[in-house]
Parts: C-alpha cells; sequence; structure tokens
C-alpha cells in the first residue's frame, strides 16, 4: 500500500457522496482480501489515480465489507471495475485488465465531460 | 508493428513471458545464471494457481499448500537471486530476429536477446453470447474468486475434470446446491477428487447434459441444457454458472512466428525448450497439452532458463 495514496476508499455509508454525486469521473474497484486477481488491479489503480489527479477518482471498495453496493449493481465476480459518471454506470470491465485500456477509458470519460 | 520506437528501448538478455510455475522456475534459474532476466507477470500473475485453494500434488509440502500463497514463494524465491519482476502484458512481438523485439501494454519497447514463453493456459468459455453478456453477473470461471457472492443459492459447474470437482467442492461453503453438469457419464477427474465430490451432499450430477444457454435479464436466472442422449433440453433455475471445461493455450500473441498445433499450443524441438526461432524457448502449459502440473511446468520452466543461458553462453554474452 502506497502510504499517500491519491485514490479513496469507498464504503457503503459514503459511496452516494463520493461516487454517485461526484462531479467527476469515478472508477471504482471492487475487491476483496481474499481474492487473488484483483492484487493485479492494485498498482494500476494507484497509478492512475496519481495520473488523473483533479480529472477523475480513482475509488476501491471492499466488497466484503460493503456488500450493499456490490449487491446494489449486481457484482458477483471481484475484480469488477465499474466507471460512474453523473450518478451511472457507464462501463464496466470484468476481471483483469491493463492500464492502457483502464486509461483510455477514463480519458474518453474525462473529454466527454469538459 | 505498432507506433513504438525501438531506439532507446530497454535491453536484456533474457526476458520471461508469464509468471506461473514455468515463468518463476526459469526467473528463479536465469536469476542465479547472473543474466537479470526480466518477468513480465501477464494478465494473471502468478498464474492458475492464483483461483486455485489447497494444491496437494506438488511435492515438498506434504501437507499441502493454497496455491497463491505456493505463488508467492515462488516469486520470493526468484526475487531473492535478482529477478525483475514487473507487471505487464505483452501485446505485440517481432520474433523475426534476436534481438527479439517486444510491446509491453501497447506502448512500452523491450529488446530481448533471448525470450522464454511461459504464458500458460487461460479458462475456456462456450463461446455463446448471453454467457459473455453475464460474465461477472453470474458467469465466472473462477470460484475462489467469485464463491462468496452465492451465499445460501444455487449454482451448477460444467466440466468433469479435476478443476470442475474442485470448483464444486469449494462451492459447497457458501451455496445451498451446487449441480455439476456434465456431457459425459462418467467423470474425467482424479479417483480422489471424484470421491470427494462424490461424497458431498449438496453436489448433485447431472449426466450426458451441455450447456445450451445461459437465460438471465442482468443476472444469470437459469441454464438451458440438452441431452446428449436423449436431445432433451430442459431449464435448470441457478444464479451462477461456473465453467471448469478446460483451457485454452494463451500464445495467440506469437501466431506468426512460432509452431504451434491445432489447438494453439507450442511446438518445441525434441528434449528441448527450444522452439521454431532460435533464442526463443518455450515452458510451462503454452506447449504442454498432456500432463499440465505445477510440478512439471516447473520442470520445463527450469529447463528453459538452462537452455536460454547455454545459447547466451555459446554466443558469448
Amino acid at each position: 500500500m502506497v502510504e499517500d495514496a491519491k485514490y479513496i476508499t469507498v464504503t457503503d455509508d459514503t459511496f452516494e457522496a463520493e461516487v454517485l454525486q461526484s462531479d467527476q469521473p469515478v472508477l471504482v474497484d471492487f475487491w476483496a482480501a481474499w481474492c487473488g486477481p484483483c492484487k493485479i488491479i492494485e498498482p494500476l489503480i494507484v497509478e492512475l489515480a496519481e495520473d488523473f489527479e483533479g480529472r477523475a477518482k480513482l475509488a476501491k471498495l471492499d466488497v466484503d465489507h460493503n456488500p450493499t453496493v456490490a449487491m446494489n449493481f449486481g457484482v458477483r465476480s471481484i475484480p469488477t471495475l465499474l466507471f460512474f459518471k453523473d450518478g451511472r454506470v457507464v462501463d464496466q470491465l470484468i476481471g483483469a485488465a491493463s492500464k492502457k485500456t483502464l486509461s483510455e477509458k477514463l480519458e474518453n470519460l474525462v473529454a466527454e465531460t469538459v | 508493428m505498432v507506433d513504438v520506437d525501438f531506439t532507446l528501448a530497454e535491453r536484456r538478455n533474457v526476458v520471461i513471458i508469464g509468471s506461473g510455475p514455468a515463468g518463476l522456475t526459469a526467473a528463479l534459474y536465469a536469476a542465479r545464471a547472473n543474466l537479470e532476466p526480466l518477468i513480465l507477470q501477464g494478465p494473471e500473475p502468478g498464474g492458475q494457481l492464483i483461483t486455485t485453494t489447497d494444491v496437494e500434488n506438488f511435492p515438498g509440502f506434504p501437507d499441502g499448500i493454497m496455491g497463491p500463497e505456493m505463488m508467492i514463494k515462488f516469486e520470493e524465491q526468484a526475487v531473492r537471486f535478482g529477478a525483475d519482476l514487473r507487471y505487464g502484458i505483452v501485446t505485440e512481438v517481432d520474433l523475426s530476429e534476436s534481438p527479439f523485439k517486444l510491446v509491453i501494454d501497447e506502448e512500452k519497447p523491450i529488446l530481448a536477446k533471448t525470450i522464454i514463453v511461459s504464458t500458460g493456459a487461460s479458462a475456456k468459455y462456450l463461446g455463446i453470447e448471453n454467457e459473455k453478456r453475464l460474465l461477472g453477473h453470474g458467469v465466472s470461471s473462477c470460484a475462489t474468486c467469485d464463491g462468496a457472492f452465492f451465499k445460501d443459492q444455487e449454482v451448477a459447474v460444467v466440466g468433469g475434470g479435476d478443476t470442475a470437482m474442485e470448483e464444486a467442492l469449494f462451492l459447497t461453503r457458501f451455496a445451498s446446491k451446487v449441480y455439476v453438469i456434465h456431457r459425459r457419464s462418467e467423470l474425467r477427474a482424479s479417483k480422489i477428487m471424484q470421491e470427494r465430490a462424490k461424497k458431498e451432499d449438496k453436489i448433485e450430477f447431472i449426466w450426458d447434459s451441455t450447456v445450451e444457454d445461459v437465460l438471465g435479464e442482468k443476472e444469470v436466472e437459469s441454464v438451458q441444457l440438452k441431452n446428449t442422449q436423449t436431445g432433451e433440453t430442459s431449464t435448470l433455475p441457478v444464479q451462477g454458472l461456473f465453467l471448469a471445461i478446460g483451457h485454452t493455450p494463451n500464445t495467440s500473441v506469437f501466431k506468426d512466428f512460432l509452431d504451434m498445433d491445432d489447438l494453439g499450443y507450442l511446438v518445441t524441438q525434441a528434449d528441448s525448450t527450444y522452439s521454431n526461432i532460435d533464442g526463443v524457448f518455450v515452458s510451462g502449459d503454452a506447449q504442454d497439452r498432456v500432463y499440465r502440473q505445477a510440478v512439471t511446468a516447473a520442470g520445463t520452466g527450469c529447463m528453459a532458463a538452462m537452455d536460454a543461458e547455454r545459447w547466451l553462453a555459446e554466443r558469448g554474452s
């Protein structure tokens, strides 16, 4: 874990405010401690949070401790990455993905926002 | 190749593609030979074992070991001798001459004097439209990743091998009922796994059946089955469908350069890990359509590193 990580950790309680009401596009990484493939995504989220600072938010949500949000969005597999904009899911990726793929999707969302 | 400039590319003696038992064993041997190997971990670092539970057939662990834990040990051992592990997926190659050209994540160029391919294999899917649509919403190829989402629900596992038995047994921890759908009337799984699965009350076998379709609006609600003997179709209500119908070698990125068989497995020269291209060595499940064990993958990974080391030595580098 990077100490001054720029991504945010969201929970069932903060999801509404941090994600749904966000002015910026948000990429939420649904993960859990027991999930091997989730560990692949972790460093990408850290890097992307840096790259997109001030333009898009990167968030992590632990499905073990926050089952409500995961259930509401039909997350039944992890890692799942959901892209939010204006309170809605606009894109999704299931399983591991390359940084480039994530970066391009975020760039597109940021471009649409401006 | 895509517009990637190789003039200032990072140069390596050995680049190992993949980080399962084959890749990490190759990394260990190459690092101990002072070749300073770079390991590109690929889309599934640690390989297939990352998504398994107990590994009971790897020698040296009399009480078994968890797959992810074993792969962390593999990693630590390789890193201890200087292996350079990096996240990254090889998206393009040019193997026409050494140094070989590799493009990582569609942007980063690397030049490699030798390459060890240990890209392994990935779970196979049925290949039907609705399966793709519902992937992550009830369709899964990894019980250990997704099983916990199916607490007190009914699920189905497709397949008849050891992986199918392991997935089914794992799912009994969460699901109220686990159907195992198999297209034949007997299992391919090892005797010990068959016995365990057959003893488990929550597991029910559906023989001689194939999955024709997966149904559900936003999440899996049922699967459509077809009996291979009678041709009859039926609907089985389940919330989850786990696929364990085998694996496909991850070799498509090499298709313009490396010889492969009809199923995509890379072809090696007898008693070696030499591919058809001088300086490119292949190991692990990517070249093994017969055994596909962690221990055999590790064995061929070791062979590949030794072959690469000799290849470099003969050329004075």
